[in-house]
């Protein structure tokens, strides 16, 4: 026995989005070949649906900006501006670096960087700043033996520019990397037991992403001087 | 070992690659570099605002999109990269909208309001800008069928993630998605 009518109305909706099971979009087919309400509506309600899909995204009439911005530079853990710090003579306060490193470990913690599956996302670097003057540093895309080639580099590069920072950021920025190097002996001790263990891989993964990118920023620090 | 992939490039500056890359800008950003927020906040705005004005029938949209941005400033910590940043932050934009409004009416009641609309959406008679047209008729419908016609038919969500996100069943999503095409075709009728 045929469905009403006004019952197939309230499924066309579903009908054109495909999600009624194959007997259900039969019975409404079915109503359909014999009622050109219904096929004028199934034209509409497909009309609504592909308007809806093409409109096209504004920005606001006036930026909003300087409103957003008013209420995010009082953010406690901001980290100033490399641009800034390098008008002190490069030299970061304790609270800065203390700063930067809390976020680049809170940070680097949730960023799971598969990088022997070349997944993009290996490729995110992590810094403490930015600026528009400083030099840079190309996209990397590592594979997991080339990390430690990378890093040996940097710190070759670092160790040469040692001298242009100031003895306190020198010392933070050690401990840092102390830190981070202790994480990634736990990483790698923990894997020689568990090798598969994906969560150790990632964190491991993490943690040398975390030491290349503030290697990568110190040596920065240090070709900008 | 030397690397292809490191270079240190002389006159090439970091702004300059991550304004193409969100992903170096939401590290940066993470790491409470409000400049490469700013270029974030550039690239997701019209987006943003756009899906803000459409749910919230366009009332305290500028208010709400900058709701939106300081959140996602607040929320960096925690984006732990598993989808597009896009996606992330989009989804956070429609859990500031939602969290604004439920607080205005119950939401049962903004899934069942009465048929009125019908009145006072007429068909569309005269051609202009189509797509303006299209944005004012969305403004007129009721609450709760705009909120979910514009996260399936607008943005693509599915039933069972705008009913994640409404708190509400996947049965009354279709039902009020249907309503509201049902209510905005009277309006496109005169274009066809």
């Amino acid at each position: 026995m045929d469905k009403p009518h006004s019952h197939i109305v309230e499924q066309l909706s579903e009908y054109i989005d495909g999600e009624l099971d194959a007997g259900t979009a039969a019975d409404v087919e079915q109503h359909l070949a014999g009622c050109g309400d219904c096929r004028t509506l199934v034209t509409e309600l497909r009309a609504v649906a592909a308007r809806a899909s093409s409109l096209v995204d504004t920005p606001p009439q006036q930026d909003l900006w300087d409103g957003v911005a008013a209420r995010i530079v009082t953010r406690p853990h901001a980290v100033r501006g490399i641009r800034e710090v390098a008008r002190r003579r490069f030299s970061f306060t304790l609270t800065q670096l203390a700063a930067a490193g809390i976020a680049l470990m809170v940070l680097s913690g949730g960023m799971v960087w598969l990088t022997s599956s070349g997944d993009s996302r290996a490729d995110f670097p992590v810094a403490i700043g930015a600026d528009r003057d400083l030099p840079a540093v190309a996209p990397v895309r590592l594979s997991e033996t080339h990390y430690e080639g990378a890093i040996e580099d940097l710190e070759e590069i670092l160790e040469r520019g040692r001298a242009q920072l100031d003895a306190e950021t020198v010392r933070v920025l050690e401990q840092n990397l102390k830190s981070i190097d202790a994480a990634i002996e736990e990483c790698r001790s923990a894997l020689a037991k568990d090798p598969a263990n994906a969560y150790l891989n990632n964190h491991l993964a993490a943690a040398r992403q975390r030491k290349l990118a503030l290697l990568r920023r110190a040596t920065a620090l240090t070709a900008g001087s | 070992m030397r690397t292809e992939a490191i270079l240190l490039r002389p006159g090439t500056t970091l702004t300059a690659l991550s304004r193409t890359d969100t992903a170096d800008d939401v590290a940066l950003a993470a790491g409470g570099d409000v400049r490469a927020f700013e270029r974030l906040y550039r690239a997701h705005l019209p987006k943003v605002h756009s899906l803000v004005r459409r749910m919230a029938a366009g009332r305290d949209t500028d208010e709400l999109t900058q709701d939106v941005f300081v959140r996602v400033w607040q929320k960096l910590g925690s984006f732990r990269g598993e989808s597009a940043f896009g996606t992330w932050l989009h989804r956070l934009a429609v859990n500031v909208v939602i969290e604004r409004f439920r607080a205005d009416t119950l939401r049962r009641q903004r899934y069942h309001d009465g048929e009125d609309i019908f009145e006072v959406l007429p068909a569309r008679a005269t051609r202009g800008d189509l797509s303006m047209d299209f944005e004012s008729a969305l403004t007129k419908l009721p609450d709760g069928a705009r909120e979910i016609f514009v996260l399936h038919d607008v943005e693509g969500y599915k039933h069972r993630e705008i009913a994640e996100l409404l708190e509400i069943s996947a049965g009354t999503s279709k039902a009020q998605l249907h309503r509201a095409r049902m209510i905005l075709r009277r309006h496109l009728g005169g274009q066809q």
